[in-house]
């Protein structure tokens, strides 16, 4: 295992794996740069609307649920530590710490996809789901449509991205397991590391958007 | 360009990339940056002509102020496959991914791009998005324009607004994913001595067009999938019934598809500078000043895109907040146009095919940047707002200028890519011919603009049919001139002269290595020590080519 590990050679077009590495994370920075813009268009045409429908958008959060939505930034930001955990321990050539890391990041990930789910169930009870089930209390009912499709499109998309980032940590868990990362290179880790850091951190963002701003006095 | 320590790959030795394997696998598996190149003209090429054959019918409907020839419902389906196909299919990927691809390596020295298997991914991501246009179009096609502004797009389309949003948001993401390897590659992958101010040129404009690329094109995905999410549930966040705002809309669209311009304009720039300085044989002049042209350009063009909604009703001040960027922008263009100038000025000036396209380009593309500043200005964009006026504009900066660069690029480093020459007289004249029968086609435009046609009917007032008819009459000239190249570059292929490593003697890494180049690009890795465009004196060339000695 640690022979084929030390027989690691870089890909044809690299002068060395160092040159490899920190152009695989270069990559990664310029594609977050796209999904930055990716989020950005929504967040602008929320900003807007936030705007236009204050007092709407006041109402209509406090529908949200606010605890499952605390807990969750809890669970993504511990999953962050967890992530650094695992890279930490690739640079430290612990093979089995790096495992359980990712394992536990993924385990994080998947424990904020199933409140999330359970918190849809709520919204859906609370009668605030667009098309499906929509009758919402206070405000103009336009505007509280407009926040709650915000809602779920911002939170679907990031799902959707958590879904792929807990994809790809199981999958670097099971290299790690065979080896992949004991002779010393593991920029593919910090290249998932990278990823799941920026989900996280949209997730914050989306927090501040939809849970706090009706609540606030 | 000095190069040491370098020995140039011998032909016979080293097999080159078309050689180095066959078979379909060795071309569908590939992750080879010049065979990638390779297919993706294949791509463009075949939507170039699809999107031209609606033109075409556009035209001929035209011809007659009655438009008897398609229904009006037609005509609409017409001219929004003409848009879309021309804009994400042939316009935005033409250069970056065909030249781009092929040359941005050889030009820095690297053996291949960052992230060959992505390359080949944005190819595949391509002629995905590709089929769902071709699908969208078998089915009866879609009639919103290519702007997809909603309420048409979502509530009032009659056409399959769906699997077109859908085509558009994958074909985005192949261009993101060529414009984030050409970034990686630009920064990490260039060779010993090859600092960012010895770059060549069209890298320059390459990085610039790929910044643009990857900011821009994120937002045109998500605008078209809220749009489509809105088609899809029958509500959604531009829907004015419950409070949302059409406008919106377009300031996200457009947001995308003006710097989308500079992804057309910037690399047709970059192919026009290589090209004047190898046949004025001269340096370029004021290099850093278009190296860092290219970038405020890229930079700047991103907080202009209001000028498309004048006269929605924006307000007064971020109007003319819009018109002031607007101006600003062509101030990186005009120095470039009077770089090149200044770059042929006592030049040793030869007027071979790729001269002659990047010439017309430099005489369509002022026309069209000239005529840029008419309509951002804010009072006489509400009288040439959607007339013709705006199409003859923005058709010569993307068909007069992109397609002549993209030409002269092609004609320029044909010898590189496929080791054969080209027959110069028939090139010399699709060159005078595209010129020519381009402003047939789109000056007259102007003149329709100015006198009030607007765009997008396909029938109009018979006093405007004089200018209708000349333009049709020039379209049929561009035609064959289009057409032409395809004619005697198929036949280069078979029976041209073989080019050496170097037909042009121009400067730069691409033409140190052999024609075709080898698998890995060098042989040996370049080590470049001095500035690009050192071109020889006159004098040493004596030994040149009859056809490339002075004129006395
Ligand atoms: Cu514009």
């Amino acid at each position: 295992m640690s022979q084929r590990a030390a027989a690691l050679k870089p890909e044809m077009q690299y002068a060395d794996l160092a040159q490899q590495g920190e152009t695989a994370q270069l990559g990664m920075w310029i594609f977050l740069a796209t999904e930055v813009l990716f989020f950005g268009g929504m967040m602008a045409a929320y900003l807007a609307y936030r705007m236009t429908y204050n007092a709407d958008f006041d109402a209509a959060a406090k529908e949200s649920v606010i605890w499952i939505g605390s807990v969750n930034t809890a669970v993504l930001v511990t999953s962050s530590l967890t992530m650094v955990m695992a890279i930490h321990a690739a640079a430290e050539r612990e093979r089995q710490p790096i495992v359980y890391f990712l394992l536990a990041t993924a385990a994080l990930g998947l424990i904020f996809l199933g409140l999330k789910g359970y918190e849809y169930v709520e919204d859906y009870n609370d009668a605030v789901v667009p098309v499906l089930n929509f009758h919402p209390k206070e405000g103009n009912p336009g505007a509280v449509e407009l926040f709650w499709l915000f809602y779920f499109y911002a939170t679907l998309l990031h799902a959707v991205h958590l879904t792929i980032g807990i994809i790809l940590v199981f999958f670097m868990a099971v290299r790690a397991k065979r080896g992949a990362f004991d002779a010393g290179y593991y920029a593919p880790l910090e290249v998932v590391g990278l990823y799941w850091s920026f989900v996280d951190t949209v997730w914050v963002f989306l927090f501040a958007l939809i849970y706090p701003i009706g609540r606030s006095g | 360009m000095t190069v040491t320590t370098f020995i140039p790959a011998k032909s016979t030795a080293v097999k080159n990339y078309l050689t180095a394997g066959f078979g379909i696998r060795s071309w569908l598996l590939t992750t080879d940056h010049k065979r990638i190149g390779l297919m993706f003209f294949g791509s463009v090429t075949f939507f170039f002509f699809i999107g031209g054959a609606a033109a075409t019918l556009i035209r001929l409907d035209l011809l007659d102020p009655a438009g008897r020839l398609v229904q009006p419902d037609m005509y609409n389906r017409l001219f929004t496959m003409h848009g879309v196909v021309m804009v994400w299919f042939f316009l935005i990927p033409s250069i970056p991914t065909t030249l781009g691809n092929f040359f941005l390596p050889l030009m820095i020295g690297a053996k291949d791009l960052a992230f060959p298997r992505l390359n080949l991914l944005s190819w595949y991501l391509f002629n995905a998005s590709g089929i769902l246009a071709v699908y969208f179009l078998l089915v009866g096609g879609v009639d919103t324009g290519w702007t997809f502004y909603t309420p048409l797009s979502s509530q009032y389309a009659t056409g399959h607004v769906l699997p077109a949003a859908m085509a558009v948001f994958v074909n985005g993401f192949s261009s993101i994913l060529t414009g984030l390897n050409f970034i990686v590659t630009t920064h990490r992958l260039r060779a010993p001595g090859m600092t960012w101010f010895r770059l060549p040129l069209f890298v320059w404009a390459i990085y610039a067009t790929s910044l643009v690329m990857v900011l821009a094109t994120p937002v045109l995905a998500m605008t078209l999938a809220l749009m489509s999410m809105e088609r899809f549930l029958g509500i959604g966040l531009f829907d004015p019934a419950i409070g949302g705002d059409p406008l919106l809309f377009q300031h996200l669209f457009w947001f995308y598809s003006h710097p989308a311009v500079y992804i057309m304009i910037l690399p047709a720039m970059g192919v026009v500078s290589e090209v004047i300085a190898c046949y004025a044989r001269k340096p370029v002049f004021g290099y850093r000043g278009m190296a860092y042209a290219l970038m405020s350009i890229a930079v700047i063009g991103f907080f202009v895109w209001g000028h498309h909604m004048f006269v929605t009703g924006m307000s007064l001040y971020s109007g003319v907040v819009f018109s002031f960027m607007s101006f600003i922008v062509a101030v990186p263009s005009a120095i470039k146009v009077f770089n090149w100038i200044a770059t042929l000025h006592k030049g040793w000036i030869t007027f071979d095919a790729p001269m002659l396209y990047a010439l017309g380009f430099v005489g369509l593309f002022t026309t069209g940047g000239v005529t840029g500043l008419v309509v951002a200005t804010l009072a006489a964009d509400v009288h040439l707002h959607d007339t013709y006026f705006v199409i003859a504009h923005f058709h010569f900066i993307m068909v007069g200028g992109t397609v002549s660069a993209y030409f002269a690029g092609l004609h320029y480093w044909w010898p590189k890519i496929t080791g054969r020459l080209y027959p110069e007289m028939w090139a010399r004249l699709a060159a005078i011919l595209t010129f020519t029968g381009f402003n047939f086609t789109f000056f007259p435009q102007f003149i329709l603009g100015y006198l009030g046609m607007p765009r997008r009917y396909h029938a109009y007032p018979p006093e405007f049919q004089v200018w209708n008819v000349l333009s049709s009459a020039g379209a049929s000239i561009l035609a064959i001139a289009y057409i032409l190249p395809l004619a005697y570059l198929g036949w280069s292929l078979l029976y041209g002269k073989r080019a050496g490593s170097n037909p042009w003697h121009a400067t730069g890494l691409e033409w140190m290595t052999s024609s075709p180049p080898p698998e890995h690009n060098f042989v040996r890795t370049p080590v470049v020590t001095s500035a690009p465009y050192a071109y020889p004196d006159p004098e040493t060339l004596a030994d040149e080519p009859a056809g490339r000695r002075p004129q006395a």
